[in-house]
C-alpha cells in the first residue's frame, strides 16, 4: 500500500493547520457560514440533522491495520462507538463537535489519513474495484494511477471551486466493478494492440437527480496522457458548467446539453494545447508509485488444501459463508474474503469500534495487514490462505462479521438517510432493516440467489438505488416519507438505470412489495436465471401487475 | 478606489496607483429556478447593452476598465493604451478569449484584473491560468471582488501576482494566506511542474 514520504506528510501536516486556523476563525467570528461552508465541506464536515458528519477519506478504498485501529480509536474518543462505510469508500462519523475536527484531522495525520476534499464542490476521493490486484479478471492494476490520481487531484488550484461535486473512478478489469459509467470521469485500462496500457475515457456520468450513464468521449488514452486529459475535460467543466442552478451544475448536464460529440470535440481541443506538458507522467514516476502495489510476499501455495476441503464438507455454515463471501484470487491458495457489514439489525455499513480494531487484528494475522472498503459498504481481506479461511471464519463470526448475504438481497447498500443526513427526504436505514428481518431466513435467501437492492433516503442518490436490481428511493409527499420501488437496475459493464414500477409505498408496506417483487421472480424464473436476468426477460409488467393487485390502499400515493 | 487603498503584489503589501472602473449594477430582472434566486451568471453572458458600455466615461489616469467596456471604445482608447494606461478588468462569466481575440498583443495592457464575483465560483481560476499558459500574459495579473484568505494560495498557483483583498477584511492576515502550503503536488501556473519532477521522491 502506498507510503507517505516527507512531501505528503507535510502537505497533510499543513492542512490540519490550515484548517486548525479556519476553524478558529470561523468560531471567533471572523468567517461567515457562507465563508467557512467551503472550507469546512473540503475537509468533509457536514453541518447534519442531530450534530456535525465528518467523512474521512480512504483513498480507494485502501486501509492500513494501523489506520483501521486509529478509526476504532476516533470512533471511540470523538464519537459514539461507530462509524459508517460509505459507497464511496470512505468512513463517516455522525457525532463529532465542530470544535474536535481540527483534533480529529491531527491524530489521523499521524497515520497518514485525511479529509481532504472529501466533500464540496471538488475532486472527490478516487475509487476503484475492491479486488485491485488480486482479482483474477484483473488486465491492469489500477492503483498506482488512482494514487497518482489522488496525488495531482489534490489542492489541484484550478479546481478547487467546481460548478459542483466531481467523481472520478478507475477500473483495469474485464467485469467492470468500480461503476466507471455512473461518474463524472471513468477511467477504464486496458492494454491495447500493441501491448500498451491505455484507457476508454468515460465522462457525464452519475446518480443523482438525474441518473444518466456516461459516455465513452475517447476509446485509447496512453495512460502517460492520463492527468492532462482530465485537466482538459476540468477546464471545460469548469469553465462553461451551468453555476445558476445546482441541480443543474454537474458535468452530465453540461454533456448532454452540448451532446457527447461537441463535448468530446472541445476537449480535444483543449487537450491539444495541454497533451505532453509537464503534467505527462513518465516511467520513472509511474515505477515509483507501482512498488507500493507490488504483490505481498505470498507463500508457494498448492492450489487445493485438504483441510479446507474438509471443513467444507463437514460444516454447512462455514460452506454457506465460503459460497458467499469468499472470491477467487489471481494468487494459487490465496482466497479474497468479504467481511460482511450487513447482518440484520444494524445500520447497512455501519461497524462498531470493536468491530474495526477486531477487522485490524483480523488482517494482521491473516491478510498482510491491508483492509479495503467496497462501495457495496463491506470490508475485505484480500489476501487470505485457503487453509487459514475456517479459522479466519471462526474469529469474524465472533465479531458479527461473517453473516453470509454477500450479493444477496441483505446485503443492501444504503445511506444513512433521514435519520442523519439533512439533505434527506426519507429514513433508509430502519426500511433495510425490515427487510433484513422479512428475509432472515438463509435457506429462502440462498435460493433467491444473487439480487443487489439499493436505498437512497433521497433523490441525491447515496445509496445508488438506480442501479441497484431493486432500487428503493425515498420521496417527500405533503411532509411524510414514501418510497418509489425501480426494478432492472444494473452496475458493471452492461449497467442501466431501473424503472419505476408504479405509485410510492408507505414504509411500512415495503416489506410485502419486495416479497411479491420475489414472488414474481420464482414463479417466472428459468434454472440458474437471477433476479436481473428475469427482470430483463420479462419486463416490468408482471412485477407491476402483481404488487398492485394485492395493494390495500390503491389510491395511497401518486408520485 | 482612494490613494489610501492597500493591496498585495508580489507578496508585500504596497499602494494601488490603479483605479479600477465599476459599471453600474444593471437592473437584472431576478430569476428563479427551483425556487432560489439565481446568483451566477452563466459563462460568455452579456449584462450590458453596447450602448450603455460605450457611453461610459473612462476617467484619467491609470484605469482598469472592463472588458466590455474596452471592446466598445478601443480606438477612443488606443493612444492611452499605447501610453500604457490602460488595464482590462475581466468579469467571472467572460471570455479570455473574447480578449485576446480583440486585440495582436496581451502585453500591451501592464496589468489585467480577474473579477470574483462571489468567492465559491472559481472560473476565475481557469481564466488567470489561461492568461498565464496560453496567452503569454507577463504583466500584472490582479483578483479583484470577493478576494478572501483562504483562497489566496490558489490564486497564487493560477498565476496571480496581485490580490485587491475585500475591503471590509485585514490584508495583513489575508497575506499569510499565500504561505498556506510549501511544495504542492501538481503543476500548475506557479510551480509549473509537478512534485515529482522538482524533487526526488522514494
Amino acid at each position: 500500500m502506498y507510503q507517505y514520504d516527507a512531501f505528503d506528510q507535510r502537505l497533510v501536516d499543513e492542512r490540519v493547520a490550515q484548517f486548525r486556523d479556519q476553524t478558529r476563525r470561523y468560531l471567533a467570528g471572523e468567517l461567515s457560514d457562507d465563508e467557512f461552508r467551503p472550507l469546512r465541506l473540503q475537509n468533509g464536515l457536514y453541518i447534519q440533522r442531530h450534530a456535525p458528519m465528518l467523512r474521512i477519506a480512504i483513498p480507494y478504498g485502501h486501509v492500513s491495520s494501523k489506520q483501521m485501529r486509529m478509526l476504532a480509536h476516533i470512533a471511540r474518543t470523538y464519537d459514539r462507538g461507530y462509524g459508517h462505510f460509505s459507497t464511496r469508500q470512505n468512513i463517516q462519523y455522525n457525532w463529532p463537535t465542530v470544535e474536535s475536527v481540527p483534533d480529529i484531522l491531527a491524530d489521523l495525520a499521524t497515520v497518514q489519513m485525511h479529509a481532504i476534499q472529501t466533500s464540496g464542490n471538488c475532486i472527490r476521493n478516487i475509487t476503484t474495484d475492491q479486488f485491485a490486484g488480486v482479482a483474477p479478471d484483473e488486465v491492469i492494476d489500477p492503483r498506482p494511477l488512482a494514487e497518482i490520481l489522488r496525488q495531482w487531484s489534490t489542492f489541484h488550484p484550478e479546481f478547487a471551486l467546481l460548478p459542483r461535486k466531481f467523481k472520478i473512478s478507475v477500473s483495469g478489469t474485464l467485469h467492470d466493478r468500480a461503476v466507471v459509467q455512473a461518474h463524472d470521469i471513468g477511467l477504464e485500462f486496458f492494454r491495447d494492440d500493441a501491448g500498451q496500457v491505455a484507457a476508454r475515457v468515460w465522462a457525464g456520468g452519475g446518480l443523482g437527480r438525474t441518473p444518466i450513464l456516461g459516455s465513452m468521449i475517447r476509446g485509447h488514452l496512453g495512460w502517460q496522457h492520463v492527468l492532462t486529459y482530465c485537466e482538459a475535460i476540468l477546464r471545460v467543466y469548469n469553465r462553461f458548467g451551468r453555476r445558476d442552478n445546482a441541480y443543474k451544475a454537474r458535468i452530465k448536464i453540461l454533456l448532454k446539453s452540448l451532446g457527447a460529440e461537441e463535448f468530446a470535440r472541445q476537449v480535444e481541443a483543449e487537450w491539444a494545447h495541454l497533451k505532453d506538458g509537464p503534467n505527462t507522467l513518465t516511467q520513472a514516476e509511474f515505477d515509483r508509485v507501482a512498488k507500493f502495489f507490488s504483490p505481498p510476499a505470498y507463500r508457494g501455495l498448492p492450489a487445493t488444501d485438504a483441510g479446507f476441503d474438509a471443513a467444507l464438507a463437514s460444516d454447512p455454515a462455514f460452506a454457506a459463508w465460503v459460497r458467499r463471501c469468499v472470491h477467487p484470487h489471481r494468487q494459487p491458495g490465496y482466497r479474497a474474503v468479504t467481511l460482511s457489514l450487513k447482518p440484520t439489525g444494524t445500520a447497512p455499513g455501519d461497524a462498531t469500534d470493536a468491530q474495526m480494531d477486531a477487522v485490524a487484528d483480523l488482517a494482521d494475522h491473516y491478510s498482510f495487514g491491508e483492509i479495503r472498503v467496497s462501495h457495496e459498504q463491506n470490508l475485505i481481506l484480500a489476501d487470505v490462505e485457503l487453509g487459514q479461511l475456517h479459522g479466519l471464519w471462526q474469529a469474524a463470526r465472533e465479531h458479527g462479521l461473517a453473516t453470509p448475504n454477500i450479493g444477496l438481497l441483505t446485503d443492501i447498500i444504503c445511506c444513512p438517510g433521514g435519520d442523519f443526513c439533512s439533505l434527506a427526504n426519507a429514513k433508509s436505514i430502519p426500511i433495510a432493516q425490515a427487510i433484513q428481518q422479512t428475509f432472515d431466513d438463509l435457506d429462502y435467501l440462498h435460493d433467491i440467489g444473487e439480487l443487489e437492492l439499493n436505498i437512497s433516503g433521497c433523490m441525491n442518490a447515496c445509496g445508488h438505488h438506480h442501479v441497484g436490481h431493486i432500487g428503493i428511493l425515498g420521496v417527500d409527499k405533503d411532509g411524510s416519507e414514501w418510497y418509489q420501488i425501480t426494478i432492472g437496475g444494473k452496475q458493471g459493464s452492461d449497467a442501466s438505470l431501473g424503472t419505476v414500477i408504479g405509485p410510492s409505498f408507505a414504509a411500512e408496506e415495503i416489506p410485502g412489495v419486495i416479497t411479491r417483487l420475489i414472488d414474481v421472480y420464482v414463479r417466472e424464473r428459468h434454472a440458474d436465471e437471477r433476479f436481473i436476468d428475469t427482470v430483463r426477460r420479462v419486463g416490468v409488467a408482471p412485477f407491476k401487475a402483481h404488487v398492485y393487485a394485492q395493494r390495500s390502499e390503491p389510491e395511497a400515493a401518486g408520485v | 478606489m482612494s490613494e489610501a487603498t492597500r493591496i498585495i503584489v508580489d507578496g508585500a503589501i504596497v499602494h494601488d496607483d490603479w483605479t479600477l472602473l465599476e459599471l453600474p449594477r444593471v437592473e437584472e430582472a431576478e430569476r428563479k429556478q427551483a425556487g432560489k434566486v439565481v446568483l451566477f451568471r452563466l459563462t460568455g453572458e452579456q449584462t450590458h447593452s453596447p450602448e450603455q458600455l460605450a457611453g461610459v466615461a473612462v476617467p484619467t489616469g491609470r484605469v482598469i476598465v472592463p472588458l466590455g467596456v474596452w471592446l466598445a471604445q478601443k480606438d477612443l482608447l488606443a493612444p492611452r493604451v499605447t501610453a500604457g494606461e490602460i488595464g482590462i478588468c475581466i468579469d467571472t462569466h467572460e471570455l479570455v478569449e473574447d480578449l485576446a481575440a480583440a486585440t495582436g498583443d496581451i502585453n500591451v495592457f501592464p496589468l489585467i484584473a480577474v473579477r470574483f464575483e462571489r468567492f465559491p465560483d472559481g472560473r476565475g481560476y481557469s481564466t488567470a491560468t489561461l492568461l498565464r499558459t496560453r496567452y503569454g500574459f507577463r504583466g500584472q495579473l490582479r483578483a479583484v471582488g470577493d478576494v478572501l484568505r483562504d483562497q489566496l494560495f490558489l490564486m497564487l498557483r493560477c498565476g496571480f501576482d496581485a490580490f485587491a483583498v475585500r475591503a471590509d477584511r485585514d490584508i495583513e492576515v489575508a497575506l499569510t494566506g499565500l504561505r498556506d502550503f510549501s511544495e504542492p503536488y501538481q503543476a500548475a501556473v506557479t510551480p509549473d511542474q509537478p512534485l515529482w519532477r522538482r524533487h526526488t521522491r522514494t
